[in-house]
């Protein structure tokens, strides 16, 4: 066996809780994990938001985020144990040894200094080469990334470049010092589907030609399986399981690996449109405010009661401009909205209470769009009372009928939204929603914040919901393994325009035009060497043309 | 066009244009009080037709508008009329006096806005330590006491037990700059602590602002220096609201400081206006209020144009 370059022995992460209302308490974030990581070798840490994963990873450096304390149990990094190390051996490995990339580079990156000044900081610090150099070794990762016009790159501010050019940036960053190790923590997770497929290949290169170490953790097993030599699962704080990418993906032994393998499985057979649409929108052209572009133009969609329309695209495809043009935030320029076999007015000042009523939205971000100092009763009670008059124990009832009705049961109307957890928060927004008894609504990237498993039981709940109460949805997202699981139709969004529109099948079926190919192709695919295969492919696409 | 210069051209009118305003306010102001300038110098006992003919001579009977006018263009050639109390130049008189209220202000400046700016990257540094908390609690309560109740003290300590600088602060022309240098040491003092703390505090609080960030943690996962950390990340991306602070204060130190001018016998600006306020000296008492608000008006331009020039995204657009 090669010697270890990072060794984690039982691993014990704690924190101090204050929640608002109690005494501060000790959390144990992470409990008795160890890994084993040799040069070269890269590890995926997989698990859902609370797993520890990022926390292990910024572990492997010896940072504790906030007040989170490493308390227990040995890392070994070159040989040496650091989990204790004085402030000043640890500023002497940070950003020379191990080096970290990430999630929001946008975030990530000074915004008042140049690329290249940051880039190439680390490795001034710890004087391992003079500045030229430096500079000659982050044009050369540029290029390696496929950055654009790499000699003139790094002379750029971070708000000059784009989302994914700015992840591979970051990573060019890591990569400069020559680090022995790289935690890259969700390095795709905030980018569009086809920029992601790009800043993968281009850190899987990376990687592969500067021979380094990495610990890459995310929530989306079908990524960290293009990248990684072997994955962990993790969960809440533990060590689920180990094993090769090969195994985990192929033959996982526990239910919860076997839970996350398959995710997105949910089996929705399309209904056909029949009678008339719920909803028709004919031409629709908007722009905001005093901006020269249209950010719709000419988009025109019908739903049908009792079925979901989903408006697939990336960001800037103008499908949430879509969303506030049909609530009436946004009236359009051109174009007629037909509702229920009547017009409806576009803005929301001229539509009449029961037109509002019909139509209700659930947002992506459930705990901004709740108000925290309300109970759950209150919240959902609101519609009961605003559009139905309903008062005292009529109100009560229908509210323990409506959290009933998105299985929360007992117990939770007194609770505030800050006890509930993320798919709790959620499903309160959907019992708010229904409470209107709406003909139509509108989900708005609804599972976008949710881990896998807990999106997955939203999705069925929203399915079962429409099944007994015969609601439509038009259902937003950038999603496409979401897109498959609930669409009856779907309209493919691209730069403001419907690029692509019919039935699931229809739309989902080949021949493609070009840009539905290749956002259904930039889906990560939980199989091994997908990545590969779809660059390769790609290659002999343009070769032929 | 660069949207940079736009904005600071917009800036640049914009401050012009409030000049303007304050120009009008202060004119609108001196006429309202009772009395005019003919009043004011044959005293209370002057017959009607003795005030009637003094107006017309200067030429005081005309519309306010047209006085206003001439005022305005006048002071804008650098002439602000005569003092009526001595019938001196205003312009030559307050010279030397602006001179001397900037040379006090100046080093006020000098000393205090770097220190300032370093003991907030200090707390900041030690944050929640006994480092950050002394320094809150000297500057607390230095802001806390009176200006001339401090300006007591230091002459007590400084000038009448330890001797080491004069309690009163005359200067002339003849004085070498580091006698002038000591002759201000001591309302400079005075000064330096009663604007220290606003600035150190306001400075602690914006670069906590973007400490939560996190390019912050990047540059500490490098293994940059805690300090290194705030003053080089932290700090460029606060500069704008420390600027606006920093501004501020200075244009206290040139308008505001009268009461110390008063304390040390200091021949500045503050001293002149208070004396010719009593004496009813409406000219220059204009010319006064031009001035600061010149100053004033003219500080708080600098820091929106710097405010403006320490955006990126402003100065390298896409």
């Amino acid at each position: 066996m090669a010697e270890a370059l990072l060794e984690i022995n039982n691993l014990r992460i704690e924190a101090t809780v204050y929640a608002p209302g109690e005494k501060p308490r000790n959390a144990v974030i992470v409990d008795d994990v160890s890994l084993r990581l040799e040069p070269g070798k890269v590890m995926g840490l997989i698990g859902e938001s609370g797993a520890g994963k990022s926390t292990i990873g910024l572990a492997a450096l010896a940072y504790g985020r906030g007040g989170i304390r490493l308390s227990g149990g040995k890392i070994m990094l070159n040989g040496r144990e650091i989990r204790r190390a004085s402030s000043t051996e640890l500023r002497g490995l940070r950003g020379r040894e191990v080096t970290y990339v990430a999630q929001s580079a946008a975030a990530a990156f000074n915004p008042a200094k140049r690329l290249m000044e940051q880039v190439i900081e680390a490795t001034l610090k710890h004087n391992l080469m003079p500045k030229t150099e430096a500079e000659a070794r982050a044009v050369e990762l540029f290029r390696t990334l496929s950055l654009p016009e790499p000699e003139s790159f790094g002379q750029r501010y971070p708000h000059q470049v784009s989302g994914g050019q700015l992840q591979r940036a970051m990573t060019a960053m890591a990569l400069c010092p020559k680090p022995d190790l790289v935690i890259f923590d969700e390095p795709t997770t905030a980018l569009d589907v086809t920029t992601q497929i790009d800043v993968l290949a281009a850190i899987k290169t990376a990687i592969a030609t500067s021979g380094v170490a990495a610990l890459y953790i995310t929530h989306d097993l079908a990524v960290v399986a293009q990248v990684s030599d072997e994955i962990m699962v993790l969960r809440g704080g533990q060590l689920v399981e180990h094993g090769t990418v090969q195994q985990i993906i192929e033959e996982p032994r526990e239910d919860y690996t076997r839970a996350l393998v398959s995710v997105h499985k949910i089996d929705h057979r399309e209904k056909l449109p029949e009678g008339e649409p719920i909803l028709r929108a004919e031409g629709i052209t908007a722009r905001y405010g005093a901006m020269n572009e249209d950010v719709l133009s000419d988009v025109s969609v019908d739903l049908y009661a009792g079925q979901t329309l989903a408006l697939v695209g990336e960001s800037g495809s103008g499908k949430s401009t879509m969303a506030r043009v049909i609530t009436g935030l946004l009236p359009p320029r051109e174009g007629t909205l037909v509702f229920d076999g009547n017009p409806l007015p576009g803005a929301l000042k001229d539509r009449s209470r029961e037109e509002l009523r019909q139509l209700q939205m659930i947002y992506q971000m459930a705990d901004v769009a709740m108000n925290p100092r309300q109970t759950i009763a209150t919240i959902i009670g609101r519609p009961l009372e605003f559009y139905f008059n309903m008062r005292g124990r009529e109100r009560d009832a229908r509210v323990q009928e409506l959290l009933d009705a998105i299985e929360l049961g007992e117990g939770y109307a007194d609770r505030y939204p800050a006890e509930l957890s993320g798919g709790q928060k959620q499903r309160v927004c959907i019992a708010r929603a229904l409470a209107a008894k709406p003909k139509l609504i509108i989900c708005d990237e609804v599972t976008s914040a949710l881990d896998p498993l807990v999106a997955d039981g939203i999705l069925k709940l929203l399915l079962n919901l429409q099944k007994r109460e015969g609601v439509a949805y038009l259902f937003i997202t950038h999603d496409i393994a979401t897109v498959r699981a609930i669409a009856d139709s779907i309209a493919v969004m691209y730069q403001g325009r419907v690029q692509r529109y019919g039935t699931k099948t229809e739309v989902l079926t080949p021949p493609f035009d070009d840009y539905t190919d290749l956002l259904l192709s930039s889906v990560p695919e939980m199989e091994l060497g997908w990545l590969e295969r779809v660059l390769e492919h790609r290659r002999m696409e343009s070769a032929g043309n | 066009m660069h949207p940079i210069v736009k904005l600071v051209t917009q800036r640049l009118a914009l401050g012009l244009l409030l000049l303007f305003a304050a120009s009008v306010l202060i004119f609108l102001g001196t006429q309202i009080l009772p009395g005019d300038v003919a009043q004011a110098i044959l005293g209370q006992s002057a017959t009607p037709e003795a005030l009637a003919n003094m107006r017309a001579e200067m030429g005081l009977d005309r519309p306010a508008i047209t006085r206003y006018f001439e005022w305005l263009f006048n002071a804008l050639q650098g002439d602000l009329g005569t003092a009526l109390s001595n019938g001196r130049d205003i312009t030559e008189s307050i010279a030397s006096r602006l001179t001397n209220t900037l040379f006090l202000a100046s080093v006020a400046a000098v000393v205090s806005v770097p220190l300032a700016i370093f003991l907030g990257l200090f707390a900041v540094r030690f944050r929640d330590r006994w480092p950050d908390r002394l320094i809150s609690a000297i500057t607390l309560t230095s802001i806390s006491l009176p200006e001339f109740l401090l300006g007591y003290i230091m002459m007590y300590v400084f000038a009448v037990k330890l001797s080491w600088f004069p309690s009163v602060s005359t200067i002339n022309d003849s004085m070498s700059f580091l006698e002038k240098l000591n002759a201000v040491a001591l309302p400079a003092l005075v000064l330096t602590l009663v604007v220290l703390a606003h600035m150190m505090r306001m400075t602690r609080a914006a670069i906590l602002n973007v400490m939560q960030s996190a390019y912050i943690e990047t540059a500490e996962l490098k293994g940059l220096r805690r300090f290194n950390v705030i003053a080089r990340h932290a700090m460029p991306n606060s500069i704008a609201p420390i600027v606006n602070v920093v501004m501020l204060n200075l244009a206290y130190l040139v308008v505001g400081v009268v009461v110390i001018e008063v304390v040390f016998v200091y021949p500045g600006m503050g001293q002149y206006l208070v004396d010719h306020v009593s004496k009813r000296d409406v000219p220059v008492v204009q010319a006064c209020g031009l001035i600061f608000a010149t100053i004033y008006i003219g500080l708080n331009l600098v820091a929106d144009v710097v405010s403006i020039l320490s955006n990126p995204r402003l100065r390298h657009p896409k």
